[in-house]
C-alpha cells in the first residue's frame, strides 16, 4: 500500500507478521512497518462487516489494534518496531488471558 | 494523597506543548512533559529531530515550516523540562493529578497545574465505505512521510477541502507519489462568504500565497483537479475498490486501492472535556472549544489548555499559546508577579491578534460541506460499533434528546476510541433530526480511561495513595440531609 | 399550571414505575424530571437483578419483583434486556463460607429457600474462570441481570403510554401545601396534585426534610467500569462475600466491574467523577479472582448519583410527617431490582390505602426514635 521513497541508511529489523517474517526501518511504527509490507488490512471487526486498517495514524481511530507479542488491542501507528516482535492479526474478540 | 511530583505537568509535545514546557521551565517551575510519540514534534513536527539530516529532499518536501518545528525541539531539549515520551495520558483530575501509562505501567503522578497541548485531530469524514481498508486520511498519508520517509505505493485518489488537503497534495505529487486525481468538496458557497474575510487575513498574505502555490503545482504536475464536488464513497468488499464522486451533477467514479479524506481538523478536547472544563460551540470552525482566556486557562482552576486542543490555531497559534500558558503557569505558581508575566506576554498576544485573521478567512473558505457533518441514513457513523447516521435519527424520532442517551441507546461512542471518531457527527446527526442546534445538543460525556488500561495495569496501578471510600468503609451520619455537600465524599 | 392526581419528583426507575402503575389504575400521574429518565443511578446501575444475600427486610419484595422481571415483557412490552443467568456470592476462605452457611440458616429460617450453598465443585462448574482459591459460594439460580438504560426507557415509555406525564428538564424548586393540595414549582412551569410521591433518588433526602421527615440519610457515588469485548468468560452474576465486587459480563461480550468503592458528586450540578484511587482496588480484586481477565482492557469507567440509609434498606410508603405524601428512596445501591414491586406498592398504598407485602422496616420515621 505505501513504499518508502528510497532505502534510507536506517538500521533494519525484522519483525513477524502472521508467521511471515518482514523487514522494516528501525524506528518505523508497526503500522507504517506493515503498510510498507503490503498489508493493509489489520484486524477483524467486532462488529459484522469487512476488516479494519489504518485509518488516522495518530491514534485516535483505533483501527489499527493488533496483537504484539501475546498481548492484543494494541495501536499499531504508535508503538515502534522492535527486532524479533511477533504481530498478529487481531481477532473480532481478542483473548484475554494475560 | 498523592504527592505533588511537579509543578507543571505538559500534555502533548507539538508546538504549543513544547513551548509551554520550555517557558515554564525557564522561569523555574519543574516541569515534565507527557508525550504519546517517541520523540517530540507533534503532529505537525512529527519526527522533526530524526529527519534533520535526512537526505532525499524529505526536508525540502516538508518546507521551511517545519525547520520552525526544528528550532522549537531544540529549545525544548535544551531546557530543564523533564521529557516523558511513549507516555500515554489516560486520566486527568482538577486536583492535579495526572494518569500515565508508559511501557505497559500506569501510574499517578500529581503536578500543581495541568496544561493540556493535546493538538488537534483530523475530522472524521463518514462517508459510505470509509471503514473500508485503503480509505485513510490525508494527515494519515503526512504521516507515513515524516515518519517512515513512505508515499503510496500505487494509484491514490485525495478527497477533501482544507490547507493540510492541498498540503499533503503537493508533497504527495512532488514526492513522486501516483495521484490520479484530488477531488476538492469545498462548497461553492464558500468562497463567496470566505471573500467577506480576506482583508482581515490580508496581513498574512505569504501564507495564503503558499496554498495557492501548491494547487498550481498539483495543477501544473498535469493531476486531475475536481472542483465542486458534493458526494463521495468509497467502494468496495473486502478492501477499496474505488471512490465515487459526484460534481456538478455529473456522476463518476475511479478505481483506487487508495483514498484519503480531509475535511480539516478539530481539537483534540477529551482531556479538557473529562474534566468538564466549560466549553462553547464554534458554528464556524462546526466543533467544541474549550473555553479559556488569553493565557489558555479554562474554567477549572489547576488545568490550562494551548494550542490546537482548546480550538484550532494553526501551528504558528499553538507556539504562541503554548508559550502564554507557560508563563501563566509560572505567575500563578509564584514564581514571577503579574507584571512580569504581562510584559512577558506581550509579544506572543501581538502574535495571536496578527494570526487571527488568516484563520477567519480559512475557517471560512475551508467549512466542510453540510453532507459531511450529517451524512445519509446509511453511512456508518461510529465505527467501532457499527452505527448509522439511520440509527440516530431512529432514537432521536423515539425522543432521545442528545448524544449521551444515543450512546446508551445505539452503543455509539462505546467503542475502543471512546467517541473520538463519531462524538460530533453524532451531535449533528441528532441537532438535525430534532431541529436544534448543536450547542444545545451537547457532546459525549467523556469517561475516563481516556486511553485504554487493562485490568492487570490498573491493579498495579503506581502512585495511588488517596483514602478511597466504598461502601463498607463509609460512616453513615444520623439526620445528615443531603442538597448541602454533606454527603459528599471528595 | 399542570394538574395531575400524583405529582411524582424524579423520572428515575421508581418515579416511572410508580406513574405506571398509577396510571394501571387509571390515575393521572405526572412526573417531574431535572434531567431525563435513566440520567442517573437507573440508567447507569450495574442492571444486577439480585435477591441473593438482601436484608431480610427486602426479601419478600425482591422475590416479589424477582416475579416480575421473569415476566417483565408483561409489564412493560419490552424484554429490558433482562437474562436469567445466577447470581453467585463466592468464599474465598473458609470463614467467608461459614459466614455464607450462617447466612443460608438464617433465611432458610425466615421460611425462604432461594438462596443455595454451592460447595468448591459446584462453584467451580457455575464459574469455571474464577481463581483455584475459592471455596464455595451462596447461589441464586434465579437471579440475573438487565440493561439499566433499556430498562429506564421501556419503564418511561409504557408509563407514557398509559396516559402518564413526563416533563423532562424541570427540576422541582419550590413546594407548597395549597388547600388539600401538593404545589410545586419547577422554573417557569408550576404542578397540582393532591398527591405527592419522593422518588428524587440521590436528591430524595432533601426533599424528605422539606416535608419534615427525619431521616438518616446520604447520597454516594458507586463507580462502574466496563472492559472491551471480550470471548464468553463468565455465565452468573459475580459478587464477592469478604470485599467489594460485583462482576458480570454482557451478552455483547463486554465485561462491568464495579460493587463498593465509591467517586465523586456534585448534586447540585449533577456532575460526577470516578476516583482511580477505588478503580484500582477493583481492579485488583478483579485480577486476583479472573486471572484471564488481566488482559482485558478497561474503556469507560463512570459513577452515579445514589441515595444510601444509615441501615442500607429504603424509605418506602407515606410521610411520617406531611399528608397525601409518599416516599421511594434510599436503595443504598441495590434499587433497580426493586422497582417494578415498589412502584405498584405505592400505586396500592396511593390507590387503596394498603398494601400486601410487609413494608412496615422501610417506614420514614425509623430513625426518630
Ligand atoms: C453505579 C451503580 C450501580 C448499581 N448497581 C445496582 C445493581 O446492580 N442492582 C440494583 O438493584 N441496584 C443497583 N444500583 C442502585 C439502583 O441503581 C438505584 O437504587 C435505583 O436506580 C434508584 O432509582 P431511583 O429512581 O430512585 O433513582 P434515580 O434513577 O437516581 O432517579 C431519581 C431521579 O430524580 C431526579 N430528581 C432529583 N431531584 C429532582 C428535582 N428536584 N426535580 C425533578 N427531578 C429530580 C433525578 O434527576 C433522577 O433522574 C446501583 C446504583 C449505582 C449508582
Amino acid at each position: 500500500m505505501f513504499r518508502k521513497r528510497r532505502d534510507a541508511d536506517r538500521q533494519r529489523v525484522r519483525i513477524v507478521f502472521d508467521g511471515r517474517t518482514i523487514e522494516a526501518e528501525a524506528g518505523a511504527t508497526v503500522a507504517a512497518a506493515l503498510l510498507c509490507n503490503g498489508v493493509v488490512a489489520f484486524r477483524d471487526p467486532v462488529v459484522s462487516g469487512t476488516s479494519r486498517g489504518p485509518h488516522c495514524m495518530i491514534g485516535a481511530c483505533f483501527e489499527c489494534l493488533v496483537e504484539i507479542d501475546g498481548t492484543p488491542g494494541q495501536q499499531a501507528c504508535l508503538v515502534p518496531v522492535r527486532e524479533g516482535m511477533s504481530i498478529g492479526r487481531q481477532a473480532p474478540l481478542p483473548a484475554v488471558a494475560p | 494523597m498523592t504527592a505533588f511530583r511537579h509543578d507543571v505537568a505538559v500534555v502533548g509535545a507539538g508546538p504549543a506543548g513544547m513551548a509551554a514546557a520550555t517557558a515554564a521551565a525557564e522561569l523555574g517551575l519543574d516541569t515534565v512533559l507527557f508525550d504519546e510519540q517517541p520523540a517530540p514534534g507533534g503532529q505537525i513536527y512529527r519526527n522533526v529531530e530524526a529527519n534533520r539530516d535526512a537526505g532525499s529532499g524529505l526536508a525540502g518536501l516538508l518546507g521551511d515550516d517545519y525547520g520552525r518545528g526544528r528550532r522549537l525541539a531544540e529549545a525544548f531539549r535544551a531546557g530543564s523540562a523533564t521529557y516523558a515520551p511513549g507516555t500515554s495520558v489516560w486520566e486527568i483530575e482538577p486536583d492535579g493529578t495526572v494518569g500515565t501509562l508508559h511501557d505497559g505501567r500506569a501510574a499517578l503522578v500529581r503536578a500543581r497545574r495541568i496544561v493540556i497541548a493535546a493538538g488537534a485531530m483530523e475530522r472524521p469524514v463518514p462517508i459510505a465505505g470509509w471503514t473500508l481498508p485503503g480509505v485513510m486520511t490525508a494527515g494519515a498519508a503526512q504521516t507515513l512521510l515524516k515518519s517512515a520517509d513512505a508515499i503510496p505505493d500505487g494509484p491514490v485518489v485525495l478527497a477533501g477541502s482544507g490547507p493540510l488537503h492541498y498540503l499533503v497534495a503537493w508533497q504527495l505529487v512532488s514526492a513522486g507519489a501516483e495521484v490520479c486525481a484530488i477531488l476538492d468538496t469545498t462548497p461553492r458557497a464558500n468562497t463567496r462568504a470566505a471573500l467577506a474575510q480576506l482583508p482581515g487575513a490580508l496581513g498574512q498574505l505569504a501564507q495564503i500565497r503558499k496554498g495557492r502555490r501548491w494547487i498550481a503545482g498539483i495543477r501544473a504536475a498535469g493531476v486531475r483537479f475536481v472542483r465542486h464536488v458534493s458526494a463521495l464513497a468509497a467502494v468496495g468488499t473486502e478492501r477499496l475498490a474505488a471512490v465515487d464522486y459526484e460534481a456538478d451533477g455529473r456522476k463518476e467514479r475511479i478505481e483506487t486501492p487508495l483514498l484519503l479524506l480531509h475535511q480539516g481538523v478539530v481539537p483534540n478536547n477529551q482531556l479538557a472535556d473529562s474534566i468538564d472544563c466549560a466549553r462553547r460551540w464554534d458554528d464556524v470552525q462546526a466543533c467544541w472549544h474549550t473555553q479559556a482566556d488569553a493565557w489558555g486557562a479554562t474554567s477549572v482552576d489547576t488545568v490550562a489548555v494551548a494550542g490546537d486542543c482548546a480550538g484550532i490555531g494553526g501551528a504558528l497559534a499553538a507556539e504562541h499559546r503554548g508559550r502564554l500558558a507557560g508563563i501563566d503557569a509560572a505567575a500563578r505558581l509564584g514564581k514571577i508577579d503579574a507584571g512580569t508575566r504581562d510584559r512577558l506576554s506581550r509579544e506572543p498576544l501581538a502574535a495571536l491578534r496578527r494570526l487571527a485573521g488568516l484563520r477567519r478567512f480559512l475557517d471560512t473558505l475551508y467549512a466542510p460541506a453540510a453532507t459531511f457533518l450529517s451524512p445519509r441514513d446509511e453511512v456508518v457513523v461510529c465505527r467501532c460499533e457499527g452505527v448509522t447516521a439511520g440509527d440516530l435519527r431512529e432514537v432521536a424520532a423515539h425522543g432521545c434528546m442528545g448524544p449521551n442517551q444515543a450512546k446508551a441507546f445505539t452503543r455509539a461512542g462505546m467503542g475502543p476510541c471512546q467517541g473520538r471518531m463519531c462524538g460530533l457527527t453524532v451531535a449533528n446527526v441528532i441537532a438535525g433530526a430534532r431541529g436544534r442546534p448543536v450547542a444545545d445538543i451537547g457532546a459525549f460525556r467523556v469517561r475516563p480511561p481516556l486511553k485504554p488500561l487493562t485490568v492487570g495495569q490498573l491493579a498495579d496501578l503506581e502512585g495511588v495513595g488517596r483514602d478511597i471510600a466504598s461502601l463498607d468503609a463509609m460512616p453513615t451520619r444520623p439526620g445528615d440531609g443531603a442538597g448541602d455537600g454533606a454527603g459528599e465524599t471528595a | 399550571m399542570t394538574i395531575g392526581d400524583v405529582l411524582i419528583i424524579g423520572g428515575g426507575l421508581h418515579g416511572c414505575s410508580a406513574a405506571l402503575h398509577l396510571a394501571r389504575r387509571g390515575l393521572k400521574p405526572v412526573i417531574l424530571e431535572r434531567d431525563w429518565p435513566g440520567r442517573h443511578a437507573s440508567g447507569v446501575n450495574a442492571g444486577g437483578v439480585r435477591t441473593l444475600l438482601r436484608d431480610p427486610a427486602e426479601i419478600p419484595l425482591a422475590l416479589a419483583a424477582r416475579r416480575m422481571w421473569h415476566a417483565i415483557g408483561e409489564l412493560v412490552d419490552d424484554d429490558c434486556g433482562y437474562k436469567t443467568v445466577g447470581q453467585v456470592a463466592i468464599a474465598e476462605n473458609d470463614a467467608e463460607y461459614d459466614r455464607l452457611k450462617a447466612r443460608a440458616g438464617t433465611v432458610r429460617q425466615l421460611g425462604f429457600d432461594h438462596e443455595e450453598l454451592i460447595d468448591r465443585a459446584a462453584l467451580r462448574s457455575m464459574v469455571p474462570s474464577l481463581a483455584r482459591h475459592c471455596v464455595g459460594g451462596l447461589a441464586v439460580r434465579e437471579d440475573g441481570f438487565a440493561s439499566p438504560y433499556h430498562t429506564s426507557l421501556a419503564f418511561r415509555r409504557k408509563a407514557l403510554a398509559l396516559g402518564a406525564r413526563l416533563f423532562e428538564g424541570a427540576e422541582a424548586e419550590r413546594i407548597d401545601r395549597v388547600g388539600e393540595n401538593w404545589r410545586i414549582e419547577a422554573g417557569a412551569r408550576t404542578f397540582e396534585a393532591p398527591v405527592l410521591v419522593n422518588a428524587a433518588g440521590a436528591w430524595a433526602g432533601e426533599w424528605a426534610a422539606r416535608l419534615g421527615d427525619t431521616v438518616s440519610f446520604r447520597h454516594i457515588l458507586p463507580m462502574m467500569m466496563v472492559s472491551e469485548r471480550v470471548p464468553p468468560l463468565v455465565e452468573p452474576v459475580v459478587i464477592a462475600s469478604g470485599r467489594p465486587l460485583s462482576l458480570k459480563q454482557m451478552p455483547n461480550g463486554t465485561v462491568i466491574m464495579g460493587g463498593g468503592y465509591l467517586g465523586f458528586g456534585d448534586l447540585r450540578t449533577g456532575r460526577n467523577r470516578t476516583d482511580f484511587n477505588g478503580l484500582q482496588k477493583s481492579a485488583a480484586t478483579v485480577a486476583e479472582l479472573f486471572p484471564a481477565l488481566r488482559g482485558a482492557r478497561i474503556v469507560r469507567s463512570w459513577a452515579g448519583f445514589e441515595g444510601r440509609m444509615a441501615d442500607d434498606i429504603p424509605v418506602i410508603g407515606p410521610s411520617a410527617a406531611a399528608p397525601d405524601a409518599f416516599h421511594a428512596f434510599g436503595f443504598s445501591g441495590h434499587g433497580f431490582q426493586l422497582a417494578p414491586i415498589v412502584g405498584r406498592i405505592l400505586a396500592d398504598l396511593i390507590a387503596t390505602g394498603e398494601t400486601d407485602l410487609p413494608i412496615r422496616p422501610f417506614s420514614a420515621n425509623r430513625f426518630a426514635a
